[in-house]
């Protein structure tokens, strides 16, 4: 689960980690009022779940009120690669002296926490790893979280300064901490600042929270903003059901994530486009093939929809059904092709055909086929 | 007897009372698996199908001699079930649980350091030898004895695959489910390596999926230390970075774990990659008659050399590759060829 800026700030301040004052406000004239407390010259920041704000247009700096209204303004409701602004961060401009990066990531390689430090901050972490690989200090840690000793070796490869030092390696153990103590994927300062003053400040936080985690950490499952996602994957998580929305025609309803992919595979591979990935999972409740097939039918841009269900311990019945008791509920017009082989293929079978459907036992021919329908219908 | 799990198996199953664990247990026993016991605490005495439950996993193997054990308990618990059997010091532990935080498997991958137990999972279907052990969530029927591996980090993808080998009248050796989570505690270079030491295997078929590296870690095994032809798969080509498509692991982030990388990195190696299930069971077809020839061997029989050895290697193996091709019919005679018929004839009789 991805945190906004804000929230992960939050986390940040609760930490112990420095980060400047700020508020979130949804509209210019909220934003106005939090700047007149706050004080000129201003930042405002457009708080959405994805990367690449910056060149978007999405962060700017403001001196005056009249500036704010028309930033605020402009950046409320503009779209970044996809997604709405719906919300800002007004918070002081800083006097910068230097940018620096620190993340902790999980190394799957090492089966470890990778703690990185890189003296050139404010640009992605992946442009550096590229470019000047030798300005990344990579720390694995263990057990021990960071100690001391380490954090301060790391902020040594930051910065000369004994005074900056101590404020870096203490942000670098709390950073650690919170990875560690609040299950994240990743924690990461970009930026991370020393003022012209000699102050160290997080200016921005990206904080992603482990999925499978959330369970034992209900405030931060609390922070989910279903606003800012989207409303078929919102649904699809209710559902319990796994789906990713993608920009093409065909529609996909697979049990099994291994196989869903293939299939999205392989409707490329045969020149279709896949409009999602849709794991309905090892169950054949007729909930989720109702709640896969509202999604689906619901996007105008899915021409056609395939079902792929290899029948192990889902029985292909139990999924003939759940269909059946779908389109009975939701009247989709969309062109259905059932590709089903497995566990109870021929009580499936019968089930489909006496409502006049057919189904196949071939992947690629499914696949071939509900490309058909899918140019039939475009 | 193939390898990790056999006949002689015995499987204890770790949360047998609940409804997945019961469940399977029942299927398990059904296929031919020796279920000896299961354990859920606060359970000891009762039975499940005939199975008699105990309070702990010490007491289980003591009672049974349970040799492998594997978990279904749910993934706020599964950690902790982890931790009982390795304490117990089961040789082989699978765990079926799915949804364990990254965090538990960070801490089970670091007390496994230095253990003898090995782990199968977390997230994963399990693994089976074909007619004779089945541990796991797998259908059985889609599986037949033969002399074909299969290592993959998905499930009904899995089951796909193997039931095309099946109706291609292709068996199975071992086919082991690794889990599709960022952290497993066995990946695709630890199945290779027992598959290439398994008399019972005669090729690989390795089917992985976006995100990390291990299978490019796999690749870079198979050209230093794997005789037998491998054909691989990877699912997830379409897949757009940063989203994570069902399986916790499989994630292209930061522009790094692509499908692309891992095809041309298998490429590399020499392993044919299918661009599409279908094309599998013929891709092992090919592999089997144009069995590799000797550059391998030679290979493997360097291991540990220095750094100049490891160039040569480089120049020996691309050398190899350009004629490959042309070695088909040679390699068509090989001794091990021969063997590997009588073997067949054997286990007809």
């Amino acid at each position: 689960m991805n945190l906004h800026e804000y929230q992960g700030k939050e986390i940040f301040r609760a930490a112990g980690i420095p980060v400047p004052p700020g508020e979130v406000a949804k509209t210019a004239d909220e934003a106005v009022a939090i700047a007149g407390r706050l004080g000129y010259p201003a930042v405002v920041k457009a708080q959405v779940l994805i990367g690449g704000r910056g060149k978007a247009g999405g962060v700017k700096v403001v001196k005056t009120p009249e500036e704010m209204a028309r930033e605020a303004g402009r950046i409320l409701g503009m779209d970044i690669r996809g997604h709405t602004v719906h919300k800002v961060l007004i918070t002081p401009s800083a006097e910068i002296a230097q940018e620096f990066y620190a993340g902790v990531v999980l190394d799957r390689k090492s089966e470890t926490p990778l703690l990185m430090v890189s003296p050139a901050g404010g640009i992605d972490i992946e442009e550096v790893a590229r470019s000047t690989p030798e300005k990344i200090l990579r720390l694995h840690l263990d057990s021990r979280g960071l100690p001391d000793y380490r954090a301060r070796a790391a902020a040594r490869f930051l910065d000369t300064r004994w005074d900056v030092q101590k404020q870096l390696a203490r942000v670098l153990v709390r950073l650690a901490r919170v990875y560690r103590d609040q299950d994240c994927s990743l924690a990461e300062i970009n930026p991370l600042v020393v003022t012209k003053k000699g102050e160290v400040w997080a200016l921005d936080a990206k904080v992603v929270i482990d999925d499978n985690a959330l369970d034992r950490h209900p405030d931060l499952a609390e922070l989910r903003d279903l606003g800012a996602e989207d409303p078929g994957e919102v649904e699809a998580r209710e559902r319990g059901l796994s789906y990713v929305r993608l920009d093409g025609t065909i529609g996909c309803v697979v049990n099994g994530a291994g196989l869903a992919m293939a299939t999205m595979d392989l409707i490329q591979y045969h020149g279709g486009k896949p409009a999602n990935f849709l794991d309905i999972g090892g169950s054949s409740n007729p909930d989720k093939v109702t709640a896969a097939m509202n999604i689906l039918t619901r996007d105008s841009r899915v021409k056609a929809v395939l079902f792929n269900i290899f029948g192990g311990i889902t029985r292909c019945d139990d999924v003939a059904r759940g269909l059946l008791t779908a389109l009975d509920r939701i009247g989709a017009k969309t062109p259905i092709v059932i590709r089903l082989t497995g566990t109870n293929e021929k009580e499936a079978r019968d089930l489909l055909s006496a409502r006049g459907m057919t189904a196949l036992s071939d992947m690629d021919e499914a696949v071939r086929a509900v490309i058909a329908r899918a140019a039939e219908a475009a | 007897m193939s390898i990790l799990v056999g006949r002689g198996s015995k499987v204890l199953v770790q949360g047998i009372t609940g409804r997945d664990g019961s469940f399977h247990a029942k299927q398990m026993k059904e296929y031919g698996t020796k279920v000896v016991a299961g354990v859920t605490p606060g359970k000891g005495g009762t039975d499940v199908g005939g199975i008699p439950v105990y309070d702990s996993v010490e007491e289980a193997v003591a009672r049974t001699r349970a040799d492998v054990s594997v978990i279904y308990v749910p993934a706020a618990l599964a950690q902790d079930a982890i931790y009982e059997a390795v304490d117990a010091e089961v040789p082989l532990v699978v765990c079926i649980t799915e949804g364990l935080p990254a965090r538990d498997m960070i801490e089970v991958a670091s007390y496994l350091k230095g253990r003898s137990t090995r782990l199968i999972g977390p997230n994963c279907p399990g693994l089976i030898t074909p007619g004779q052990c089945k541990v796991g969530i797998m259908p059985g029927f889609i599986h037949t004895p033969g002399r074909i591996g299969l290592v993959s980090r998905s499930g009904t993808l899995t089951y796909e695959v193997v039931w095309q080998l099946t109706r291609a009248g292709m068996g199975q050796s071992t086919c082991i489910g690794i889990g599709g989570d960022p952290i497993v505690g066995t990946r695709f270079v630890d199945t290779l390596a027992l598959f290439e030491a398994d008399d019972s295997t005669d090729a690989i078929v390795l089917i992985g999926e976006i995100g990390g590296t291990d299978e490019e870690d796999a690749a870079a095994l198979i050209e230093r230390h794997v005789s037998k032809p491998v054909v691989a798969f990877i699912a997830g080509q379409t897949a757009p970075p940063g989203k994570r498509m069902g399986h916790a692991g499989a994630i292209v982030s930061g522009g790094a774990g692509t499908a692309q990388e891992k095809m041309a990195r298998f490429e590399r190696a020499g392993v044919p990659v299918a661009k599409v299930p279908s094309e599998i069971p013929g891709l092992i077809a090919a592999a089997l008659r144009a069995k590799r020839p000797a550059r391998l061997k030679l290979v493997s029989r360097a291991k540990g050399a220095g750094k100049k050895k490891t160039a040569l290697r480089a120049r020996k193996a691309s050398a190899v590759k350009k004629t490959a091709k042309g070695k088909t019919a040679k390699a068509k005679v090989r001794p091990k060829g021969k063997a590997t018929t009588k073997a067949r004839a054997k286990r007809a009789r």
